[in-house]
């Protein structure tokens, strides 16, 4: 398979989870940040989102995530245009995408067992049907003993593996996650990882986007590479290191 | 932390931070529109039953003014309308009122004068009505001019209109007084799920990009204030319903004046107001709220 996704563009793969065809997007009146971007991800891939900073890629997983509309192009999401959904279906659409945004969105008032169950209440299930489940969530990232502690008094790789506990707990199709190793050491950015590879191995499509190219290298995955708001070539690379999970 | 966290105890917490619906200036500005809303009610009930006294108390009674023909004494005519007048159906009681009465009734017009007996003065019969069925005022006249009699009749119904007129003016400015406090309060809700919309957006975006449904969003805001406007038109109610009470120790049976008759039962007036408070509250702030999402 390509290492850049681009070509992928081409084909109609029945178990395609998200098209982009010659997507381009602005903010307001502002100029193009994304301009003809167009991509075919199959379901239960495993892929990068690289570029320099304002490349555009916390407004291409806007775009997925359902927090932006492009402006030109199409996206195809679960194999449905979303201009074409109506407005009641949106929420429904939002609940089988997982994120992890690049500013958390912790609720500072919640404790992380509150916060990591929020999704699962907003569906409507009822605490009885998942508490075991938040409680088993947050001992595998690592959060057992601060499942009752304020965001604002865990570290910042305490704060990261609760927000992706909480875009995982309902069990979402794709996982979106922008810069989830962004602030935490080398040591925590590979834990972070193998918690999306396990993820990845029970069928959810994985997409990070990130400018750690050290974790980009040794990982080892399909890379799509933003540069100026399009899909580019990666630019020349070292040698392949030996996939981070191990 | 002492004790290891039981996820089986564990209950939601609410979304927004509890601590925005303790906002004082809120939950006053809100008592006190229920606190108005409740004494205009108890004003209103207590008006109209004070009409309704009078009115009846006018109802049962009329008068009649004789004036004596020929060669007839004043007394004798008075007399004679008397007799005529309590043949009359639907009279029960017909009563020549005294000299002295009628000359009392005069005076502040005609000042001290020496000898009254001088002059023509017109004498009173008082007639008391069957409630239920009161002879007209016209079946009056008749029997009156069928004795021959030159007399005018007064059966209070000029009064009883002005009175109806009246309740009627205190019910209708009464019920635009509600409306505009129930206007207001629906206004301060409105600029309050503005306030906490903004103060949380953080909370509404989280829930948006979850999947929440712009209804679910907005029952957050509604319910929050639908609980503030429940507990301040409780508070409002209370005050309203203790002034009355007070109101109706100070004035005895009457209530402070007769004007303003309270009754014991009127206090119960105020129970509904939480209710209705709770009620616009929530249609202001699901109102507001779904606009504003939207518009996110
Ligand atoms: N909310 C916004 N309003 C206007 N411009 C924005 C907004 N968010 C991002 N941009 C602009 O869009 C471009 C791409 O930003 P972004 O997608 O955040 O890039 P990246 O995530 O790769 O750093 C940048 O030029 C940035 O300034
Ligand atoms: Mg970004």
């Amino acid at each position: 398979m390509s290492r850049n996704a681009i070509d992928a563009a081409g084909d109609h793969s029945a178990d395609e989870i998200l098209r982009f065809t010659g997507v381009s997007m602005r903010y307001g009146r502002g100029p193009e940040v994304l301009s003809d971007v167009s991509l075919s991800l199959p379901r239960g891939s495993f892929h990068f989102v690289t570029g320099p900073s304002g490349a555009g890629k916390s407004s291409l997983l806007k775009l997925i995530y359902l927090a932006a509309r492009p402006s030109g192009g199409s996206v195809r999401l679960f194999g449905e245009d979303v201009a074409a959904m109506p407005a009641h279906e949106l929420p429904r659409t939002r609940r089988r995408i997982g994120v992890v945004f690049q500013d958390l969105l912790l609720l500072d008032h919640l404790s992380a067992f509150d916060n990591t169950a929020l999704p699962l209440r907003i569906a409507g299930h009822k605490p009885s049907e998942y508490r075991n489940d938040v409680a088993e969530l947050l001992t595998w990232v690592g959060l057992g003993a601060r499942m009752e502690a304020l965001p604002p008094t865990l570290a910042g790789g305490e704060k990261q593996r609760l927000a992706i506990a909480r875009a995982v707990v309902n069990r979402p199709e794709i996982l979106l996650a922008d810069e989830p190793t962004g602030n935490v050491d080398h040591e925590m950015a590979l834990r972070i990882y193998r918690l999306f590879v396990e993820l990845n191995r029970l069928g959810t499509t994985i997409i990070i986007a990130t400018h750690d190219q050290d974790l980009v290298a040794r990982s080892a995955r399909p890379v799509l590479h933003l540069d100026k708001g399009r899909l580019r070539p990666l630019p020349p690379q070292g040698p392949m290191a030996p996939e981070a999970a191990g | 932390m002492s004790e290891p966290f039981d996820p089986a105890r564990w209950r939601p917490a609410s979304f927004l931070p509890e601590e925005d619906a303790r906002d004082p200036a809120l939950l006053f500005v809100v008592a006190v529109l229920c606190f108005l809303a409740c004494l205009t009610a108890l004003g209103v009930i207590a008006g109209n039953r004070a009409a309704q006294d009078w009115a009846s108390q006018l109802t049962g009674e009329a008068t009649v003014i004789v004036r004596a023909r020929g060669g007839e004494t004043p007394d004798a005519a008075a007399a004679r309308a008397a007799e005529a007048l309590a043949g009359v159906p639907g009279v029960t009681e017909a009563r020549a009122l005294e000299k002295e009465k009628a000359y009392a009734l005069i005076k502040p017009w005609l000042g001290d004068v020496a000898d009254l007996d001088d002059l023509p003065v017109p004498r009173l019969v008082a007639v008391g009505l069957d409630r239920k069925a009161p002879a007209t005022a016209a079946a009056l006249d008749k029997a009156l001019k069928g004795h021959g009699l030159d007399a005018v009749v007064d059966d209070h119904s000029v009064w009883i209109k002005d009175i109806r007129k009246a309740a009627g003016v205190v019910r209708w400015t009464a019920a635009t007084l509600l409306l505009l406090i129930a206007g207001a309060a629906a206004a301060v809700i409105a600029f309050a799920t503005r306030a906490g919309l903004a103060a949380r957006r953080d909370v509404v975006e989280v829930l948006h990009l979850t999947g929440a449904e712009d209804a679910q969003i907005a029952s957050l805001f509604e319910l929050r204030f639908a609980r503030v406007a429940a507990i301040s038109g409780a508070a409002g109610a209370a005050a309203a319903a203790a002034l009355g009470a007070i109101l109706r120790l100070m004035g005895g049976g009457q209530g402070i004046t007769p004007a303003l008759p309270i009754a014991w039962i009127d206090l119960l007036a105020v129970l509904p107001c939480p209710v209705l408070a709770a009620l616009v509250a929530a249609v202001a702030a699901r109102v507001t709220a779904r606009r504003l999402i939207k518009a996110l």
